[in-house]
């Protein structure tokens, strides 16, 4: 038999522990998952060129890439921009620092990106791999320091607490996308459908998918009541939860699908855009 | 049957060591009968607190392998037959000896929360009036069987010994069952948020991935809570509302369904 071992069994530090399983997998997926988003977005965001596909025709109708809607203003003269006439304030405003890009999408991320940054299944994720509160269950925490230590959503992270705000926006984003997904069946007038038109459409299904399994959501459309059977409203508000619930059990697998597919989608129509890709439409027979 | 090695923690709070145990396991065995044949046949004081051995009492809450479990619930066949198995104490309470820890803590928590308080007018001669689905909700919370393996694996008081400011998921979902209460009067929302600590929550969700009960701790419970401080405390639209509008009073069951 081997010796015993002196042991403190109160020890702490970052990733003490004891467990012995596979524990670093999920951090590991995730710290990949949001840094290629990351680091897509900003990419995606930074190009301001090629964010529209119509095949160079004019009229009703296109692909408009989801990270550059909805199109506040449009500069003109640039490869692959939308027409004017999708812009909602006009041309690209003089006061814009020459040192930005053109882009419209540096104007319309901050909402869906801050709605993402404080939705309750993300804060899971980026508390344990970012900021190691803790990497995993039973694995020892970033020790803090200062005179309070840990605050936890009490210090600077009570800025939390502004995901109700932004969900209220967001739902306005679901809106604009469903809008861009039936843009993307017409092309110069001309309904049809193509590969981009499936995943345009895919995209607001999924997004509301995900932002109506929203904790706020749930909360709103009935947690935040105590009687069921109090009247209409009660009935009403009690299958609410039932559907939202059901979203909701389910937040983190939208999460990560609604993200995925829209970086596809963006993608998508950049390459399209660029004339890297095909697109395979009923409009090219 | 097969011989397998265990680590074991003997000792008290301040000092104490993992012996090493070889013994044979049997099929069926949860890591509770291994605790109680090596306390039968190598160590006869080996301290271990447990009663039901079902997982409904939630006694014999430790960490198995690092994770928090009740090991009457702990399937041998769970780990590799040549691992060694080690055993410890819950890390965030005192150890009294071994495997025993002093839980006592939990219990001052729980006299923090104001009790439920029922609108007279609910009650009839036949009782207090309220229907299933009132009360679906708040159930969930109510198969909690104290095991506290929930407050010993949230990394607020298990790595930072917030205790002082945070009463633990455990009491968070008590003062859920309470404030979703159909019939309760009573307001805990300011204490939630300066008391309780509900801020101090950062919803990594451990406590409801220990959970034997599988209860939603941080869905259900302590999010709607948190979602509940930021109607009273955050929202502008909710707090206008409030302001044009007046404090709603709570609608109450009705008395004929």
């Amino acid at each position: 038999m081997s010796t015993n071992t002196i042991t403190d069994i109160h020890e702490k530090g970052l990733f003490k522990t004891l467990r012995t399983d596979n524990w670093w997998l999920y951090p590991g997926l995730v710290v990949f998952g949001l840094s290629s988003f990351l680091i897509y977005g900003f990419w995606s965001a930074w190009q301001a060129d090629y964010y529209w596909y119509s095949a160079g025709q004019g009229g009703f109708g296109g692909y408009l890439a989801p990270f550059y809607s909805p199109l506040l203003f449009i500069k003109e003269g640039v490869e692959g921009a939308a027409p004017m006439e999708h812009s909602l304030f006009g041309a690209w405003p003089s006061w814009w620092p020459a040192w930005l890009p053109p882009s419209p999408s540096l104007l319309i991320l901050a909402v869906p990106g801050i709605f993402r940054f404080t939705c309750y299944y993300y804060r899971k994720a980026y508390y344990r791999v970012f900021s190691g509160t803790p990497p995993a269950c039973a694995v020892g925490s970033l020790p803090r320091k200062g005179k309070e230590g840990y605050k936890g959503e009490t210090g600077l992270m009570i800025v939390q607490n502004v995901h109700r705000i932004t969900m209220y926006f967001a739902v306005m984003y679901i809106i604009v996308f469903f809008y861009d997904a039936y843009l993307s069946f017409f092309r110069g007038g001309e309904l049809g459908i193509g590969l981009g038109s499936l995943l345009l459409l895919g995209n607001p299904i999924l997004l509301t998918c995900y932002t109506f399994g929203c904790h706020s959501i749930r909360h709103l459309v009935g947690g935040r009541m105590d009687c069921y059977s109090c009247g209409m409203m009660g009935e009403v508000a009690h299958n609410n939860g039932k559907i939202v619930g059901w979203l909701n059990q389910r937040h983190e697998f939208f999460a990560w699908f609604s993200l995925i597919w829209i970086m596809i989608a963006d993608f998508y129509i950049h390459m399209v855009s660029m004339g890297n890709i095909i697109d395979p439409s009923t409009w090219s027979f | 049957m097969a011989t397998r090695k265990f680590q074991i923690y003997r000792g008290d709070n301040e000092k104490g060591e993992m012996v090493n145990f070889e013994t044979e396991v049997m099929e069926g065995m949860v890591v509770l009968d291994v605790i109680h044949k090596i306390q039968a046949e190598q160590a006869n004081d080996l301290a271990i607190r447990w009663n039901c051995k079902a997982g409904k009492c939630g006694s014999c809450s430790m960490e198995i392998n690092g994770k928090p479990k009740l090991s009457c619930m702990t399937r041998m066949n769970e780990y590799k037959p040549d691992e060694t198995t080690t055993i410890t104490p819950m890390k965030t309470f005192p150890v009294i000896k071994d495997l025993v820890c002093d839980v006592s803590w939990n219990y001052t928590q729980n006299k923090r929360i104001k009790p439920v308080k029922l609108a007279p007018e609910s009650k009839t001669e036949k009782g207090y009036v309220m229907y299933q689905k009132d009360v679906d909700r708040a159930q969930e919370f109510r198969k909690c069987i104290e095991c506290y393996l929930c407050q010993n694996v949230c990394h607020v008081l298990r790595d930072h010994d917030k205790k002082d400011s945070f009463v633990g998921p455990r009491f968070m979902i008590r003062v859920a069952s309470l404030e979703m209460h159909p019939l309760d009067i009573e307001d805990r929302i300011p204490e939630l948020k300066n008391d309780f600590g509900s801020g101090l929550c950062n919803i990594t969700k451990c406590c409801t991935d220990v959970c034997p009960e599988h209860i939603h701790i941080t869905d259900n419970g302590i999010i709607p809570l948190k979602e509940r401080v930021i109607d009273r405390f955050y929202d502008p639209v909710t707090i206008l509302g409030r302001k044009i509008f007046g404090v709603r009073k709570k609608k109450l069951p009705p008395l004929n369904p």
